[in-house]
Formats: structure tokens, C-alpha cells, sequence
């Protein structure tokens, strides 16, 4: 039997206390942003404090192991979660940003150089750009653009072509966090393969809504936030395969990623502990296990088949409306419950204001992809991000707002 | 629903058919205003007769308030000389941070409709976008 929906939204303390009035109630349609947590997420995080706290990795008293199992728990859930084959491929993080980093700097840096070439989407998020055109500026290669069509797909015709014997590093975002729609990373990685570059994905907006299997993907690193998929801020994972990170340099150096250390040299420690210098966030990390777990009892199959009624009747509410464009697929399909759209004359800043007056949350802006609202033509939308904890009446209430809007900026009907 | 008493008639009114909204061949001092973070841009461009703002106009492009909010400056400003100009923007950005006084908000004229975006911090920057390089172009 289904879950009742009710049911699961009581799991998330947000909600309730919004219906306890503690919390001005809102609709919440900014899930790409970030998303809301079940209290067994925020739970996780506070036992570790309240019953484990210690530093993990250092003492060998009872609550600094603890500490340790909780961490390393969490480890081997990612790597069931996205299928890797070991924990040593887990790289934990602040954040998808600092994943994409370490691979930049410690990868990029030392792989890439003069007259190479880099490949990025125009669909990419600031994180997966800004930081390969630092590697590519630094070392003297060259940053190379994968267009979209103007529905969000990738031709991989045209992909083909761009991928040469100059590639070495193929930069692509799973699922665009403009248009939602998701990219044929598979296909990408073997092109890239055949040509001795390696792939790195962003998979920020993807780990929240779909499967993630890097084996069977085939790709060399992919970096998530736990913050999107209901898990706490402040944790975020890198894969990467075994291989690769093992050759890599650190990409910071410190406390606990070492072997040894003498006045003017260091052993660095094996993986993953070699890229996690400092101490770790491991209350993150067990709140991410928590996540995880919430995730494997909700199930994918659930969770997709509401984001895909509830984007498709906010999409077919949206085409209704005079006045309105969409951006992206007309497909519902195709949008991973992202829907950016642009009302007539209206800026998207006054769009998002009107809706905060009907306590509904959407974005509105840039949404970190510049290059790729530049190649749409516009200088910003608003954007509505949808997760399966939605309603059908948030929905509706949205819809109704939109199609006031003009009216109540001043515009005939 | 209700709208926000924000987005007021005179508000819209500016925003949908602003006065002072056109390219000014011979200004004297021309300067980009910028909010980076929301894209909201204003090219705010004065002719002045020695210490007298005699025309003014912007061109720009960006949200309600920012642009509604520079074309009631204009329609303040311009025959005003530059000390009052910049002790009127002062207010405007008192107003808006709400510590300006009923008097002072009061000697605002028109720009006292914005004065509710006191009240909504993400917006302060939009209503002050073309009062700030007003006061900038001036000082120099």
C-alpha cells in the first residue's frame, strides 16, 4: 500500500510546526534550493552531540569510538546508496562545491595542461564551472562548452564532437538546476572514456529525486550535498573511483590525514582519511545516514511517481495561463520537478514578492547558472522546485497566485 | 489574497509608465548602478548647470522597486541643487532602513510610498539601487 502522504509530512518537524502556528506556514516550492528535513535526519545529527560526542578517528575511549563507528557507518551507507565499490571511494565534505573543488585542485591542477582542453555544459551551475575556469586559466588549457537544445537535452552527436584527444576532464551537471532535465551522464562518461578523459558530475540535483548507481554510470567522481536530499547542511560527498584518488595529491593538509610527520615532511594517511584533513562533521554524516535511510523506506518509486503528478499539474496549470513561458522540456518528464518559467513584463524578483503575500516560496534570480539563463536570453526567472513532500493543494494555490499576478502589478488581465 | 501595500498604485504607476525612463544625449554625469546578486541595473544620467541638476534621466533594466523607485527619484531631484540632492537620498535610505522620523519621511514627497520595503530586508537593496548612485555620481 501507498504511504499517506499526511502521514509522512507529520515526520517533518517544519511542517507541523507550521500548523502549530510556530512557523509562519508557507508552501514550499524551493527544494532545489535546499530541502526540509524528518525529524529522524535532525535526530541523528543531535545524538551524536547528546550520546557519542567525541572526536572520531583520535581516542580510543568508548565515546571517541562511538564517534568513529557513527562516522564510518555513514560511509558505508553512501556507498551502498550510490553503489560505489568501497568506502574508501567516499570522500565526505562540506558540500557539493567543495567536492567539485578538491577534484579541481587536486585533479585538475595536476592532470591538466597547456593546450588541453576542459569540457563543460552551458547548463552548469556556478560550482561546476567557476572552478575549471580556474584550472583551465591557471595551467594555460582551454574551457570548452556542451550547448543544450532549447528543450535541456544534450545532442550527443554534438558531444562526440566536442570531446577530442585534447580532453582531459568532461565537467557535466546530472540534472540542470534551471531546466530539470537529465542528462545522458552514461553516454557521456563512455565518449569521454574512449578518449582518455575522465568525467566528473555534479550530482546535486539528481541524488534527491532518482537512483544513483556510479558503477553502472561508469563515472570517475560525482559530488552531492546531503542538504538536497534531506539530510543536514554541511555535509557533502565525493565519490571517486579508487584509482584515481589514490594518485591524487591532499587538496587541504592538516590534522588526521597523515601517516607520519617530520619537521619538513609528511606520509599522507591512505583514503579516503587523505582527503578529510581536519576534524570531520560526523554529526552531518550520521544525519546524511539517517537521510539515507529515510530515502530506502519512502522509496524512489513513491517519491517519483508524486513529483511527477504534482510537476505535471503545476506544468499543464502553467501553459493555462496567458502570459506565461516555461522554460525547458513540455514534458513533465523531462523536469525533475523543476519548473523556471518567466511571467510577461513582470520581473521575477515582483513575481516571487507577490507570491511571499500568498506565504508561497519560490526563487527567483540567476540561480547560480548564468551562462546558461544568457543562453536562454533572459537576466533571470523565477524558478518553482517541487519534492514529493508537496501537495496538490500547494499547487493549486500557486497556479491561482500566478495567474493574478499581472493584474495585481498593474497590468490589464 | 491580498497584494503587499508595497506594490502600491503609485508604485506600479512608475514602473509601467515611468517619466524619466529614456537615453539623455548630453548628460554631464553618467553611472552605472548595479545590485550583482539580483541583476537589477540602473544608468542613471544627470545634466547639471554648475551645482544644479537641470534634467536627469535612467535607463535600466530589473525589478518594480528598483525601477519605479529610481523614476520617482528623478522626478524629485532634478532642479534641485546637489546638497539637497544628496541630503534628500540620505533620507530615502533612512526611510528605508526605518529610522527615518514622521517629518522626515514626510519631506519625502512621493518616495515615501516605498517606505513598507522597510519592513522586507531582501528588498532594501532594489529600493535604494538608483538613490546610492545618485549620491555616488554627485560626490564625485
Amino acid at each position: 500500500m501507498m504511504p499517506d502522504i499526511n502521514e509522512i509530512r507529520k515526520e517533518f518537524p517544519i511542517f507541523e510546526n507550521m500548523k502549530s502556528g510556530e512557523v509562519l506556514p508557507f508552501a514550499y516550492l524551493d527544494n532545489a534550493a535546499t530541502s526540509h528535513r524528518p525529524k529522524c535526519v535532525i535526530d541523528a545529527e543531535m545524538e551524536l552531540y547528546e550520546k557519542h560526542n567525541a572526536n572520531p578517528l583520535r581516542g580510543s575511549y568508548p565515546l571517541s569510538v562511538e564517534a568513529t563507528d557513527i562516522y564510518e557507518n555513514a560511509r558505508k551507507s553512501v556507498r551502498d546508496f550510490i553503489n560505489a565499490s568501497s568506502a574508501s571511494e567516499i570522500i565526505f565534505t562540506r558540500n557539493t562545491s567543495e567536492s567539485i573543488n578538491l577534484v579541481a585542485y587536486s585533479y585538475g591542477l595536476t592532470k591538466v595542461n597547456e593546450g588541453d582542453e576542459v569540457l563543460v555544459s552551458i547548463m552548469e551551475h556556478h560550482s561546476n564551472l567557476l572552478p575549471w575556469q580556474m584550472v583551465t586559466r591557471k595551467n594555460g588549457a582551454t574551457l570548452k562548452f556542451i550547448e543544450c537544445e532549447s528543450d535541456g537535452s544534450v545532442d550527443l552527436e554534438k558531444v562526440k564532437e566536442l570531446i577530442t584527444e585534447k580532453t582531459k576532464i568532461v565537467a557535466i551537471t546530472h540534472v540542470s538546476n534551471v531546466l530539470g532535465y537529465e542528462n545522458p551522464v552514461k553516454e557521456i562518461a563512455k565518449l569521454a572514456h574512449e578518449k582518455g578523459a575522465v568525467i566528473v558530475v555534479d550530482g546535486a540535483q539528481s541524488t534527491p529525486h532518482m537512483k544513483i548507481d556510479v558503477k553502472d554510470m561508469d563515472v570517475d567522481f560525482f559530488a552531492f550535498s546531503g542538504h538536497k536530499m534531506f539530510g543536514p547542511m554541511g555535509i557533502g560527498v565525493l565519490y571517486g573511483k579508487e584509482d584515481l584518488l589514490d594518485k591524487m595529491p591532499p587538496f587541504l593538509t592538516g590534522g588526521e590525514m597523515i601517516d607520519s610527520v617530520s619537521r619538513y615532511d609528511a606520509v599522507y594517511a591512505e583514503l579516503p582519511h587523505k582527503f578529510e584533513a581536519g576534524t570531520v562533521n560526523a554529526a552531518g554524516a550520521a544525519g546524511l545516514d539517517a537521510a539515507i535511510t529515510f530515502m530506502k523506506r519512502i522509496g524512489y518509486e513513491y517519491m517519483q511517481e508524486r513529483e511527477l503528478m504534482l510537476t505535471k499539474r503545476a506544468l499543464d496549470g502553467l501553459v493555462k495561463i496567458p502570459h506565461i513561458i516555461v522554460y525547458g522540456s513540455d514534458k513533465a518528464e523531462n523536469h525533475t520537478g523543476i519548473l523556471t518559467f518567466k511571467v510577461d513584463d513582470v520581473h521575477p524578483h515582483d513575481v516571487s514578492e507577490v507570491l511571499i503575500a500568498d506565504s508561497i516560496a519560490i526563487r527567483a534570480g540567476h540561480h547560480c547558472a548564468q551562462p546558461l539563463l544568457q543562453y536562454l536570453g533572459v537576466n533571470s526567472t523565477a524558478r518553482a522546485s517541487l519534492m514529493f513532500y508537496n501537495t496538490e493543494d500547494e499547487i493549486d494555490r500557486f497556479l491561482e497566485s500566478i495567474a493574478t499576478i499581472r493584474e495585481r502589478m498593474g497590468y490589464g488581465k | 489574497m491580498e497584494n503587499r501595500s508595497f506594490y502600491n498604485e503609485i508604485l506600479t504607476e512608475h514602473n509601467i509608465h515611468p517619466e524619466f525612463k529614456f537615453d539623455l544625449d548630453d548628460a554631464d554625469i553618467v553611472l552605472e548602478g548595479v545590485n550583482p546578486s539580483c541583476g537589477d541595473d540602473v544608468w542613471l544620467k544627470l545634466k547639471m548647470d554648475e551645482d544644479t541638476i537641470v534634467d536627469g534621466a535612467f535607463i535600466g533594466d530589473g525589478c518594480a522597486i528598483s525601477q519605479a523607485s529610481a523614476d520617482i527619484m528623478l522626478g524629485m531631484v532634478i532642479g534641485k541643487k546637489k546638497d539637497e540632492a544628496i541630503a534628500l537620498a540620505d533620507t530615502f535610505v533612512k526611510m528605508i532602513k526605518g529610522e527615518a522620523s514622521e517629518e522626515e519621511i514626510e519631506s519625502l514627497e512621493e518616495a515615501s510610498a516605498l517606505q513598507d520595503i522597510s519592513h522586507m530586508p531582501a528588498r532594501v537593496k532594489c529600493a535604494v539601487l538608483g538613490w546610492r548612485t545618485l549620491k555616488e555620481a554627485l560626490s564625485k
